[in-house]
């Protein structure tokens, strides 16, 4: 709310100045001959690669898949994460039973499940969704944990005071009481699922954003890279906005 | 009238670290639709005590009996006003009453806005608690006790963080709702003028172990003031208890 307000045009000239400073950059390194188009090509040839993409429908048409697999790991990673997170943090007894396995797991970067998860599911829909899990499934999960086990006693305290019921404390004082933390655990686990979409596509795959680029790279085509690499960030940012405007939406109450 | 808490030989230990006795030999009767204050300085377990009888602390040794059962634990007809308002700030004013009120009663919008028109704040129902002042928000957690139907109300220092004319404010309120609602109050504090002030009775309590010293009875008669002769005879008695020792500098004006 405050930051929008403060959203004048000298906000967005700054917000800008770096990237059209990249931008400028990199164009008179190539005016000035400095680069190489076979190993780093113009931004004008990255533009026309774009369109180009985008007119035969791969590039659509990619973003479209690994869009697909991250919607299913993601949805799957917060169920999970959200859930075991909400059991382990109210049963002390679900906490013990989990935690040596889950902090093990954990210290596991996804991208190092890839050889495994390629033998178990072969190169298709599955082996993706599985490294998405595991890349979202951990912060969703620790922080759904730890937002609950830091809400303030002196309102499990008041909740007794007015014999409020099990579920309706879990409603209205557990699940608000946690959601801050929640959304951050959302918001990481989103991030990480989308870099795992890609590590994961680049690695075994037929499709996707990361095939797209690590096929650019087989081509000798810098331009495809490169195009590809935006695109990969363009879209984590857009997602993270998203997840931000969703969140100040729920969290109306911290003014 | 019937004695709505009963204390009998109640003793209450600490026992994390070291072992610290927070309350002796604490004998105690309360009569129904009484404002007690208890008054001492830190540590003279006068919290532990509005704890117990809420039920909040149930670890203690001799019997407690609220509305002639033992306590066992806290419940709605014993409402407890903390000191901080203790609103949950994800919900309303309206919401949090709602909150507190039994998942069974159905149509409760009407007794919210009794309740809240009782405190004032009939126009801040759709607030959040971040938007109201303190004394507000601790005006909307007694609305909250009260619309339970408390048959006793226990105030732990509830005005012990407004400032003090916000605090002489919500003192008058307090008495207002009091004598409307015809309930046992109990407040503990260490302001010698509001337990003076609202309390029929002052319990002077000393700390290590935490014990009852001496009950007074404050009559200041159905209109209270804060000055006159009454309240000033009875503010300086409960004074000599905790400054009977020191040498009181004694004012001459002619």
């Amino acid at each position: 709310m405050k930051n929008s307000e403060k959203r004048n045009v000298k906000y967005w000239i700054l917000y800008f100045a770096l990237p059209v400073i990249l931008l400028i950059i990199w164009e008179s390194a190539d005016l000035a001959g400095c680069l190489k188009p076979y190993t780093m090509p113009a931004p004008i040839t990255v533009v026309k690669t774009a369109i180009e993409y985008i007119q035969n429908g791969k590039l659509p048409v990619n973003i479209a898949v690994s869009f697909g697999r991250v919607a299913l790991g993601f949805i799957l990673a917060l169920i999970g994460g959200f859930l075991i997170g909400i059991g382990s943090a109210i049963f002390k007894s679900i906490e013990i039973f989990t935690d040596f396995v889950i902090q093990i797991l954990r210290s596991i970067p996804p991208i190092a499940w890839i050889p495994l998860a390629i033998l178990w599911f072969g190169i298709g829909l599955e082996s993706k969704v599985f490294i998405i899990f595991l890349g979202a499934f951990f912060p969703i999960f620790i922080n759904t944990f730890d937002g609950i086990k830091n809400i303030d006693g002196k309102y499990f305290e008041l909740a007794r005071v007015y014999e409020v019921p099990k579920l309706k404390l879990i409603t209205k004082i557990v699940i608000p009481g946690a959601l801050p933390q929640i959304m951050t655990g959302i918001r990481l686990g989103l991030g990480n699922a989308w870099v795992c979409v890609v590590a994961a596509e680049m690695i075994g795959a037929t499709s996707g954003v990361g095939y797209m680029l690590a096929d650019g790279r087989s081509l000798s085509r810098p331009d495809v890279v490169i195009l590809g690499m935006l695109i990969v960030g363009i879209i984590g940012k857009i997602m993270d906005d998203l997840i931000l405007k969703f969140r100040d939406k729920i969290i109306t109450w911290n003014k | 009238m019937k004695n709505i808490v009963e204390i009998h030989n109640l003793k209450k230990v600490f026992n994390d670290g070291g072992v610290v006795t927070a309350l002796e030999d604490i004998n105690l009767e309360i009569e129904e639709g009484n404002f007690v204050s208890v008054i001492g300085g830190s540590d003279c377990g006068k919290s532990t005590l509005l704890r117990i009888i809420g039920g909040l602390d149930t670890d203690y040794e001799g019997e407690v009996l609220v509305d002639g059962r033992k306590v066992e634990k806290p419940s709605r007809d014993k409402g407890f006003i903390f000191q901080d308002h203790r609103l949950l700030p994800w919900l309303t004013v309206k919401e949090n009453i709602k909150f507190s009120l039994p998942e069974e009663q159905k149509n409760n919008s009407g007794l919210i806005r009794e309740y809240l028109e009782m405190v004032d704040l009939k126009e801040f129902e759709n607030s959040y608690p971040s938007q109201l002042s303190g004394g507000m928000a601790q005006r909307v957690s007694i609305a909250r006790a009260l619309a339970n139907k408390p048959k006793i109300l226990l105030l732990d220092e509830p005005f012990g963080a407004l400032d003090a004319i916000t605090k002489i404010k919500l003192q008058e309120q307090l008495l207002k709702i009091w004598k409307k609602e015809q309930i046992t109050m109990i407040i503990v504090t260490h302001d010698i003028d509001e337990a003076v002030y609202l309390g029929s009775k002052v319990i002077v309590m000393t700390p290590r172990p935490g014990k009852i010293k001496r009950i007074h009875t404050v009559n200041l008669g159905s209109h209270r003031r804060r000055t006159g002769s009454v309240f000033t005879e009875a503010r300086d008695r409960i004074y000599n208890e905790f400054f009977e020792d020191a040498e009181i500098p004694i004012e001459y004006n002619i």
